[in-house]
């Protein structure tokens, strides 16, 4: 039954998922951080919904009740591919942030929580020149009107947190060679 | 009897025009058989684009819409949208992040209607092994393929158009077919190329490609808005290259370009030179920028530089 319950909750916000992120950029989002003016004065970017594997948002549904276990520790019953990787891993631990007690939501270091559509200001911390040239459209990509409405993407469409460095793609066919074309 | 003669020249007149109007069918007619349509007419006396007024463009248009839906058969629509008053495009690469995934080549396949066979590519993407010489764009290798990308020890550089400021292609077209727009966009008349390939010649940046014989695009991959001077159809026998994607980017507000969309690293950017809050600024004034062969004085408008 409780199962059940969970899964018209959880497909109730996959139909919200659009209108959450338009109303990330109006301003107005209401998360349940509760302390949502993190840096009020930068302008909002309008980015796609955070890549999520199916179904494990939002946390709550499971950390809620869950008791939060802060030790440094090979996960094994959730999670399990998660794995820190290339990126300073012996210096940093999951709950430098995720934030411990609403799992919905990211923590910076100053203590502020942020939604997870805002995750660049987590990144913005330690990466910083990165982050200015990412506002200005020039690290990563902005998709949309030269000239009018930009959709940005966040760094975590193409960083994987956890291990962000660049996946390697399979290349598109090279060019006929002029000796092959008949 | 002034009125007389005043008559009579306009008789010749009209009897001159008329031959050579008869001489004109006649050779149009032993040079395309079976085709007495009035639209053969109509192209072989098309006023240069730039001399025409707006309802002799939109005739134009009209007459290429339906050219193309007879061959196609298709609804191609044509644009003539002029250039956007106070902007000159200019474009970034970022040589740093590309990673030489040719995703941007194919997209501007797509977007441009360019021929798949034979095949033409508006986009070269370059590859050279670090430390080595490079920005030798007649050595560099283009037909690398490993199984993923990027290779460890090598960096990628796409070279398409430059738009240049200073174009010699420009310079030696003998028919005034191409020209520099006033946002800067170097353009080419598909109508009025008559394939000389002078242009080709010219081009130090190799951004020119010729149609050897019918483009070939499967009927399903056509892109049905075009622009004029852009990605319209072309014919056997006529010269083409990369515009900017003219047909998106000159709107108020207008999209990106195909390849900036495309790109999965971000690597390239585009805006307004003239607008001081533009990417293609920023990366101007805070990045370390250069430009292919930049001693010919050729003065490009697309920018390389390392963000890091
Ligand atoms: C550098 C900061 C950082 C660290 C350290 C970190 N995460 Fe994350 N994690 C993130 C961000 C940012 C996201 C959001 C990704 C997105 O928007 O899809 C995320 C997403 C997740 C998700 C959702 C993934 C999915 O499949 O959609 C889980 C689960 C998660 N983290 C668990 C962990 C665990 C467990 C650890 C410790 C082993 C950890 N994280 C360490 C930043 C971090
Ligand atoms: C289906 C239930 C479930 C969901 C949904 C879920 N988690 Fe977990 N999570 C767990 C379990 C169980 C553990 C304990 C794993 C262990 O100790 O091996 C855990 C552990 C963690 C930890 C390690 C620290 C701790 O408190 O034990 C982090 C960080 C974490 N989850 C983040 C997230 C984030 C972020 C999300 C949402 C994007 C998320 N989880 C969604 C079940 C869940
Ligand atoms: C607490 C500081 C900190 C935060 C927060 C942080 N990073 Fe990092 N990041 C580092 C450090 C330190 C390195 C260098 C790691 C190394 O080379 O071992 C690094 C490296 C990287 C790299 C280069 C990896 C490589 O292998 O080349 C990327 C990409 C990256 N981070 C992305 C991100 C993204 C995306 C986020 C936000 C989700 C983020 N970082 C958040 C500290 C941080
Ligand atoms: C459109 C995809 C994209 C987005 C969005 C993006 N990056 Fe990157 N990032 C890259 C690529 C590609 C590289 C180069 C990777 C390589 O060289 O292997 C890179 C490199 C990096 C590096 C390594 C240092 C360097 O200069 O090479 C860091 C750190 C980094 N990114 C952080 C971020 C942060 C922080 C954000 C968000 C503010 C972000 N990225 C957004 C694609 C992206």
């Amino acid at each position: 039954m409780r199962i059940v319950l969970i899964l018209i909750v959880m497909f109730f916000f996959t139909l919200l998922q659009p209108i959450v992120v338009v109303a990330t950029h109006e301003g107005s989002h209401s998360n349940k951080s509760g302390e949502s003016k993190v840096e009020r004065d930068l302008p909002k970017y309008f980015v796609p919904p955070p890549p999520f594997s199916e179904g494990i948002f939002p946390c709550s549904d499971c950390h809620a009740d869950m008791e939060v276990n802060p030790t440094r520790r090979k996960l094994e019953m959730f999670h399990t591919n998660i794995e820190l990787k290339n990126h300073a891993e012996d210096q940093r631990w999951c709950l430098d942030c995720h934030n411990p007690d609403n799992r919905d939501v990211l923590r910076l270091a100053s203590g502020k929580l942020i939604s997870f559509e805002e995750s660049y200001y987590l990144c913005g911390q330690c990466h910083g020149t990165i982050f200015r040239d990412w506002k200005a459209g020039v690290h990563g990509k902005r998709t949309g009107e030269w000239n009018g409405k930009k959709v940005y993407r966040l760094c975590v469409h193409c960083h994987n947190p956890h291990q962000p460095r660049f996946k390697p793609l399979v290349p598109k066919p090279p060019p006929v060679k002029p000796i092959d074309i008949r | 009897m002034n009125e007389k003669k005043d008559k009579l020249t306009k008789e010749r007149r009209v009897s001159r025009r008329s031959m050579l109007k008869g001489m004109a069918a006649g050779a149009a007619a032993i040079a395309i058989p079976n085709t007495s349509d009035a639209s053969i007419w109509d192209a072989f006396f098309q006023k240069h684009f730039r001399e025409m007024n707006s309802s002799e463009v939109s005739a134009v248009i009209e007459r290429l819409e339906r050219e193309y839906s007879e061959k196609y058969k298709l609804p191609i629509e044509v644009k003539a949208t002029k250039a956007i008053p106070g902007v000159k495009f200019g474009y970034g690469l970022d040589l740093s992040r590309c990673i030489g995934c040719r995703r941007c080549v194919y997209a501007c396949v797509g977007e441009n209607n360019q021929s798949r066979n034979p095949q033409i590519h508006w986009i070269t993407v370059l590859t050279f092994k670090e430390g080595e010489k490079w920005v030798d764009l007649e050595e560099a290798n283009k037909y690398y393929n490993p199984s993923k990308v990027p290779e460890p020890g090598h960096f990628y550089m796409p070279v398409q158009c430059q738009q240049c400021e200073n174009p010699p292609c420009v310079k030696v077209c003998p028919t005034k077919a191409t020209w520099k727009e006033d946002d800067g966009i170097v353009v080419i008349d598909y109508n009025w190329c008559i394939g000389c390939r002078y242009c080709m010649a010219a081009c130090p940046y190799g951004a020119r490609h010729f149609n050897w014989a019918e483009p070939g695009i499967p009927k399903e991959e056509i892109n049905k808005s075009t622009h004029y001077l852009g990605n319209r159809p072309r014919y056997k026998g006529v010269v083409e290259k990369c515009t900017f994607c003219i047909q998106r980017t000159r709107h108020q507000p207008g999209r990106y370009t195909a390849c900036v969309e495309i790109c999965p690293v971000g690597a390239r950017k585009f805006g307004n030179l003239l607008d001081p809050d533009s990417e293609i600024r920023y990366c101007i004034e805070n990045k370390r920028v250069f430009r292919l062969k930049d001693d010919l004085n050729t003065n490009p408008k697309f920018f390389y530089f390392f963000a890091t």
